[in-house]
């Protein structure tokens, strides 16, 4: 709690107690309406100057108004410890609310807490100062310290080191870095000295730009959210007319028909009215249901730009995607073996024998061909050309593993290789030995993620393809997809995705799942553009909706998900407000509703509404 | 040209008000209060002097929220 909710506390405290013990004090008269002034003026003494100014700059329907109409109402009916419970129960409200509210800025604010304070500049004497990371400009060279924060983008000039992404995007495996590589802001440096040259301003950086996205992600208003605008609008005045009218015309008519007037009896109506009304259960609940849904899906490294693009998400039937960095890995595994006077199985050893010391992708996919416990004894005199591939002995014969400028260079002819992929040419004592073709591989939770899909509810799937037929039928069949579309050119994507856009029907959302290469213009033309693994990739956070922040294309349904529950917490929070309230208010006007269940229908139903918007930010497993 | 402002207000409906009377000011093209992070997002009309306008978007929004405050 800050101070504010402290003080607000004590206040209610006080005038709670007060006003339990003035319930056993037998006073009359005069004194007793003032010993009941001490908690009211407690309590509620800021409703009652917002209320006036509020009046003086001729905006009189806000709630501070009603409550402090309603109360005084009833003081001046006699009612004093009515008054001072509706503004005893109204500051509970406001102060749970207020607290509720802060608490998951808080809590969303600590998902995200990404914000370097500072970069270190070296001195000329190898000093560090710390500046403010606004003031670095773009090519100086910042030291980042083992468990320091990477404040800008960069390139390492020099040093190596395990950087933890986790903040970002939610993937707990460290990743290395070293000279010449690119680095982005908000990673944790685990280990090891960093100088990084930076390549961006600190504004431009990745860090910058995912907090920028994620504090503007509720400007961007969702349907339910102007509704409850434009409603509030009508509703305050509308229901203060009413009000009068419910004070007034009943009395009015009964004189007229002859009868006593009770006009005390139609006052107090009209002042339960008045408490009843009171629209902030709505006013705060759906902001904060998409706010914490927002939040929640940050967690998950899932960023939502607007509860716009969430609730379109909610309403997501038809999913798009692309085929490669999307449903692939664009990691590579043994596809094709082709050897040349020896048995499959022992050139893929004798590859896998020769690259056992590289981390390199390609040798990690040919130890997973060959399938067993590499012996490093056979192994001796490794070398590693860069960009050409590795030499080296094994069993006593020089094995040479790489690409075509290796086997040049060893003076070996390479056999071209068909098939699509990496192929890696092996040689052994100078002969040609055959190739080894490497390619794509689906992601192993492609298969998860479209059932899952289907079980959020999303009816059809397609997918897009600049691959060829027969790959992408495999890729199709694999995985279960609905339809697809391959040999396609990037702007027949767009065509595609046109054409389905036109053949929706209302209400029904399409989205597109994309890597953010080359996809950018698709992105933008769906319902709902959704980018993978996009960290780094400025045009790609720029033209997408929702970013996927680590490559995973189960968290698509899992984006899903949340949108649904986050739009279901709000519908029923609107239909809950606005039903309870609809019912206590024909009840207040009738007289069968009294004031407590005004308190009720004001701040109970607001406190629930808020706790029930809170669970939003829980995100549901699909 | 578009800035971010630091806003200070205590309930959910106070803010939408800012809103509304930040939209009205003359220079702003137009403004989103963000209750949440507690930020205001005021695009400005072209020409229009954001160290001018934001003057009188406070005042606007003093009137229709007296318990607010913009930091700019």
């Amino acid at each position: 709690m800050n101070r504010k909710q402290k003080r607000m506390l004590w206040r209610i405290l006080a005038a709670a107690a007060l006003l339990l013990v003035l319930h056993f004090v037998p006073v009359q008269g005069a004194l007793r309406f003032l010993l009941y002034m001490i908690p009211y003026a407690v309590v509620g003494y800021d409703i009652l100057i917002k209320a006036v100014k509020g009046v003086k700059n001729r905006q009189p329907f806000d709630e501070n108004f009603l409550m402090a109409v309603a109360t005084v109402g009833a003081i001046a009916l006699g009612d004093y410890a009515e008054g001072v419970a509706v503004m005893l129960f109204y500051q509970i409200g406001e102060l749970f609310q207020s607290y509720a509210v802060g608490r998951s800025r808080q809590n969303i604010s600590a998902l995200m807490d990404i914000r370097p304070d500072y970069a270190n500049i070296e001195g000329g004497d190898g000093e560090l100062t710390q500046v403010d990371p606004d003031e670095v400009g773009v090519g100086s060279v910042i030291v980042v310290r083992p468990g320091e924060k990477v404040p800008i983008d960069g390139v390492i000039v020099e040093g190596h080191a395990t950087l933890n992404t986790s903040a970002l995007t939610g993937e707990s495996l460290p990743r290395e870095v070293q000279e010449g590589d690119e680095v982005i802001s908000g990673c944790v440096n685990m280990s090891g000295l960093l100088r990084i040259r930076t390549t961006r301003e600190f504004g431009e950086s990745t860090v910058s730009k995912i907090l920028e996205l994620v504090e503007n992600a509720s400007s961007r208003k969702s349907a339910p959210e102007n509704f409850i605008t434009r409603f509030a609008r009508v509703y305050t005045p509308a229901v203060c007319y009413g009000a009068v009218a419910l004070a007034v015309l009943p009395p009015v008519v009964r004189l007229a028909m002859g009868m006593e007037a009770q006009l005390g009896e139609w006052v107090l109506r009209a002042l339960t009215f008045l408490v009843i009304s009171c629209p902030c259960a709505l006013v705060v609940s759906i902001p904060l249901s998409f706010f914490a849904g927002i939040g929640g899906a940050s967690r998950d490294g899932v960023l939502v730009k607007g509860s716009n693009f969430l609730e379109a998400l909610s309403r997501t039937k038809t999913v798009v995607f692309d085929k490669t960095g999307t449903m692939t890995r664009g990691v590579f595994a043994v596809s094709g073996v082709y050897p040349e006077g020896m048995s499959e199985a022992q050139l893929i050893e004798l590859a896998a024998l020769a690259e056992s010391y590289s981390s390199h992708p390609i040798s990690q996919s040919l130890k997973k061909a060959y399938g067993q416990a590499i012996d490093a004894a056979r192994v001796c005199d490794v070398e590693e050309i860069s960009g050409h591939g590795v030499t080296a002995k094994v069993d006593g014969r020089l094995v040479a593993a790489g690409n075509e400028r290796l086997m040049a260079r060893m003076g070996v002819e390479a056999k071209p290789c068909e098939g699509v992929g990496t192929v890696v040419h092996v040689a052994v004592d100078g002969a040609y030995a055959g190739c080894i073709l490497i390619a794509d591989q689906v992601k192993p939770g492609a298969k998860d993620a479209i059932a899952a899909l289907h079980r959020v509810g999303v009816t059809r799937t397609v997918m897009l393809t600049g691959d060829r037929d027969a790959v992408a039928q495999q890729v199709v069949a694999e995985l279960g997809i609905d339809e697809v579309h391959s040999g396609l050119l990037p702007a027949d994507k767009v065509t595609r995705v046109e054409e389905i856009l036109a053949g929706k029907s209302r209400g029904e959302m399409v989205a597109f799942v994309g890597d953010g290469i080359n996809d950018a213009p698709v992105l933008s033309r769906a319902d709902v553009g959704i980018a993978m693994g996009a960290l780094g990739s400025d045009a790609a956070i720029e033209a997408a909706d929702v970013v996927l922040m680590d490559d995973d294309p189960r968290k698509i349904a899992a984006a899903i998900a949340i949108a649904k529950k986050c739009l279901r917490i709000v519908y029923q929070n609107i239909v809950f407000a606005i039903g309870v309230k609809a019912v206590c208010l024909v009840l207040g006007a009738l007289g069968i509703a009294g004031m407590w269940a005004a308190i009720f229908a004001d701040v109970g139903v607001m406190v629930i509404a808020v706790l029930n918007a809170i669970r939003a930010m829980r995100t549901p497993r699909v | 040209m578009k800035k971010t402002y630091k806003i200070e207000v205590d309930c959910a409906n106070c803010a939408a008000k800012m809103e509304e009377a930040a939209k009205r000011t003359g220079g702003v093209k137009s403004a989103t209060v963000n209750f949440m992070t507690l930020k205001m997002a005021v695009e400005f009309e072209d020409g229009a002097d954001p160290k001018a306008v934001m003057p009188q978007v406070l005042a606007a929004c003093k009137r229709v929220e007296d318990d607010c405050e913009i930091f700019f």
